[in-house]
């Protein structure tokens, strides 16, 4: 009969530290989660209605309050915006990198002011675009369109990044393959890296939506705060943040209650955006 | 890799293993060869020469002042140990290898009386002339069956082809026709190794090349589709020169009309297949082709 050596106390009292201490941590982090999402739903759900997506605030401070109607819609269109202008440029920026610029000085050092501006943190881009587009009143002040921008600046690095790493994970004998049969650089791009790379650049670029969504700092002093619904981009516009930014300072508890509603109308807004992304990612033929 | 499993062992009698330069197994060629030379050409091919060619990676020299002759419909294998510069040599020829970052190359590579790395040549149709098949099948992961066949031909751009012919006969050219003309709306990648290679082979023949460069084609396959790899060669050949890297020396025996040996980036010999396995010129060749190294 085989023996072997018997495992030491002390041995098997570190493992089983070792579980529960990692364990322990898990629960932790999990905990603020959990009620993040309680206390959304517990507050945020009470101020659902129907109204409550049909109509603007009214900015009275008696009787109705209104609803968010135009915190909605502004989001929709000041992010819808900033994905037009970084998307493109961002999957531009990373193809560069990857096909062109690939280990050479100046790919190098885009590469580390992209990182940079990764962690810049989303004030500054607000403030960059408050002094360089506010201020100078160009097309007036407060604009939606400017804070779009800035929204842009926020999502440019963040898309640049994650396109790069989906481009990378294309396989050099592809893009080989395709040179070889006589395919221009530009063609073997477009036909057969981006096709391949497609799901993942959706899911990176979807994740920078997101990302953008849930911004206040860029959007507080570039589109500013207004009431109503509007859709022209040179002129104040609301947005999901600010409205909640503004109501949460309220002395009124049912404004801090539409700010609740609002918060997870926000993330319920990401949320399906994540959703999407996740769905396309599944479909993807490089995972 | 061990040297047993690709080289022939020493010509020593008794040898259990398959061997090009016992009678028996040059019988086993000879067989092949009879085939081979009924196949005449239906497409007279074109001839390719490599004169003072020498190539680079950064500072290292991987092919050192190469003087070879492809004949037009032959098939010519590239043979020598790893790292010998064999593949960077033939990537010289459709000038793939200046694609690696800090790679060169000097000298000239003709094909017929152009030299492909003069002036006013253009690489995209360099490499319309000259097709490559990859050692690793990579058929298009986004194409179906079809759209990786007419890739070839959409790529490059060529206009005024019926695509849906010229897929037609590229496939069949590739022996692959009637194996997937139920299914040529299914994606390439979900076809079997073997099929994969034919399938790039069938995309490579749809451009119309007139030189077919081939990497070690069968070194990621299994016998029976190496086999079918091979008998398509030697079908190729009746409309294409053919140059065949590979590092399996019995592949080299039964296909190649001529060997060509290379060793630390100089081509050591090139002659008859025949002469290659059976009495070279060279010690080294010798050495290398009775396993003694490699």
């Amino acid at each position: 009969m085989t023996t072997l050596p018997a495992v030491s106390a002390r041995r098997r009292f570190t493992d089983r530290f070792m579980r529960s201490l990692t364990l322990v941590l898990t629960l932790v982090a999990i905990v603020p989660l959990v009620l993040i999402i309680y206390y959304l739903i517990k507050e945020g759900l009470g101020a659902w209605s129907v109204d409550f997506f049909t109509t603007d605030p009214t900015g009275r401070f008696l009787g109705n309050p209104g609803g968010i109607k135009s915190a909605i819609l502004g989001t929709i269109v000041m992010v819808a915006l900033a994905s037009v202008i970084a998307i493109p440029i961002g999957i531009g920026v990373a193809l560069y990198l990857v096909e062109f610029g690939k280990q050479g000085p100046f790919a190098k050092v885009v590469r580390y002011f992209v990182d940079v501006m990764t962690g810049v943190p989303s004030v500054v881009f607000g403030l960059f675009i408050y002094i360089v587009l506010v201020v100078s009143q160009i097309g007036g002040t407060f604009a939606a369109w400017k804070g779009s921008v800035a929204l842009a600046l926020l999502m440019l690095p963040i898309v640049v990044r994650s396109s790069e790493v989906v481009l990378n994970l294309v396989p050099d004998s592809l893009r080989e393959g395709a040179l070889a049969l006589g395919a221009p650089r530009w063609r073997v791009i477009f036909r057969v890296v981006i096709p391949s790379a497609l799901a993942g650049l959706v899911t990176g670029s979807l994740l920078a939506v997101a990302r953008a969504a849930g911004e206040t700092a860029p959007l507080l002093f570039t589109a500013a705060f207004v009431l109503g619904t509007q859709f022209d981009l040179s002129q104040r516009m609301n947005s999901l943040p600010l409205q909640i930014f503004n109501d949460v300072g309220q002395a009124q508890d049912r404004l801090v209650q539409r700010a609740w509603g609002a918060a997870l109308t926000l993330v319920v807004l990401v949320l399906i955006l994540s959703l999407v992304a996740r769905l396309v990612q599944r479909r993807s033929r490089l995972a | 890799m061990n040297p047993e499993d690709v080289t022939s062992p020493p010509s020593a009698p008794g040898g259990a293993a398959p061997d090009p330069v016992t009678p028996k197994a040059e019988t086993r060629r000879l067989e092949v060869g009879g085939a081979r030379d009924e196949a005449a050409p239906i497409v007279q091919g074109h001839a390719v020469t490599l004169r003072g060619l020498n190539a680079y990676y950064g500072d290292t020299h991987a092919v050192r002042d190469v003087d070879l002759d492809y004949a037009a419909n032959r098939v010519t294998a590239m043979i020598g140990p790893s790292g010998c510069g064999k593949s960077t040599l033939v990537r010289c020829i459709n000038r793939m290898h200046e694609e690696i970052p800090g790679a060169r190359a000097t000298g000239e590579v003709n094909l017929d009386d152009l030299d492909l790395y003069s002036d006013g040549v253009d690489v995209v149709s360099v490499r319309r002339a000259v097709g490559m098949v990859f050692q690793k099948p990579n058929p298009f992961p986004t194409m179906s069956i079809y759209d990786n066949v007419a890739a070839g031909i959409r790529l490059s751009g060529t206009r005024g082809v019926n695509i849906k012919e010229r897929v037609e006969t590229s496939l069949q050219g590739a022996g692959l026709w009637e194996e997937v003309k139920d299914r040529l709306g299914q994606p390439g990648i979900g076809l079997s190794g073997g099929q994969q290679q034919r399938l790039c082979i069938a995309r490579t023949i749809a451009v119309e090349p007139e030189v077919i460069l081939m990497d070690e084609p069968a070194s990621a396959l299994d016998p029976i589709s190496t086999l079918k790899i091979e008998e398509l060669i030697l079908e190729l050949k009746r409309r294409y020169t053919i140059v065949l890297v590979t590092h399996n020396m019995q592949q080299a025996a039964r296909v190649a009309d001529t060997t060509a040996f290379m060793l630390n980036g100089e081509l050591v010999e090139h002659a008859s297949t025949e002469k290659i396995f059976s009495n070279p010129d060279d010690e080294r060749t010798e050495q290398y082709v009775t396993g003694k190294f490699g």
